[in-house]
């Protein structure tokens, strides 16, 4: 496939993946972030037209993939963080991938569920 | 070994600078941009996200502070997160060049939109 070989198989593998996939994605969504938050500068008419866009269900549903990209790639990064300096901890990195799971969900499905609320509520 | 670190520290050099850079860089983001993420999206939403609602925040230099810095922050880890990928996939010499420049060549136009919005934005007479 031409993927990154420099782990072999398992969590490791998935969770280096998932944290490219994720900031890949976070990037391309930044781009264009960037340029509506610019657009704030034609004044309401131009901007509120653009937030329009993101206010359709789609894109409040994409909102959600969204913020557990970041979620997800901010709590791996922390863990890579506490791995590259501090070694010692891969002695429990299979519980540090449980902690991060962990953390991830307490942190992603409260968030989840306001922001579906409003969708659907 | 599958232990999911990240790459290795480099020896020396732009690839250590850019080593720290992405860890200390990406230790901010996690306050800046969950911060960023808390206000929006779960105090507020996209729902009532409008220009007066840009005007409000930005009539505090605080927050176009803590704006410009996530931004800047932002946008060079990801490109440089960016940059480490073409270097990892794009391997025929035309190619790479064309991606790296590219991608060097959007990251400044960004940074000089995000940059230009937050100065000359009014302020509230």
């Amino acid at each position: 496939m031409g993927l990154y070989r420099g782990y072999r198989g398992s969590q490791g593998q998935w969770a280096w993946m998932l944290h490219r996939l994720s900031g890949v994605g976070i990037m391309l969504f930044l781009m264009m972030h960037i340029v509506d938050t610019f657009l704030a500068g034609f004044g309401p008419q131009v901007y509120n037209h653009v937030m329009a866009i993101y206010k359709a269900p789609l894109f409040m549903v994409l909102e959600v993939v969204l913020v557990g990209g970041v979620v997800y790639h901010a709590v791996n990064g922390l863990r890579v963080i506490i791995i590259d300096f501090w070694p010692n901890a891969l002695r429990w990195h299979k519980s540090l991938i449980v902690a991060e799971v962990i953390v991830f969900l307490v942190l992603f499905i409260p968030a989840a569920v306001i922001m579906l609320g409003r969708l659907f509520g | 070994m599958s232990y999911g670190e990240g790459s290795s520290r480099p020896a020396s050099g732009f690839e250590l600078w850019s080593w720290f850079f992405m860890r200390i860089s990406g230790l901010l983001l996690i306050f800046l941009v969950l911060g960023h993420l808390y206000i929006m999206h779960i105090l507020n939403s996209v729902e009532i996200i409008d220009y007066n609602f840009v005007a409000r925040r930005w009539a505090n230099i605080g927050w176009r502070t803590y704006d410009w810095v996530m931004l800047a922050l932002a946008l060079f880890h990801g490109a440089n997160g960016i940059r480490v990928i073409i270097d990892d996939y794009a391997h025929r010499p035309g190619w790479r060049t064309f991606w790296m420049v590219l991608l060097y060549v959007v990251t400044f136009i960004l940074l000089v939109l995000g940059t230009v919005v937050l100065v000359t934005f009014p302020f509230p007479a």
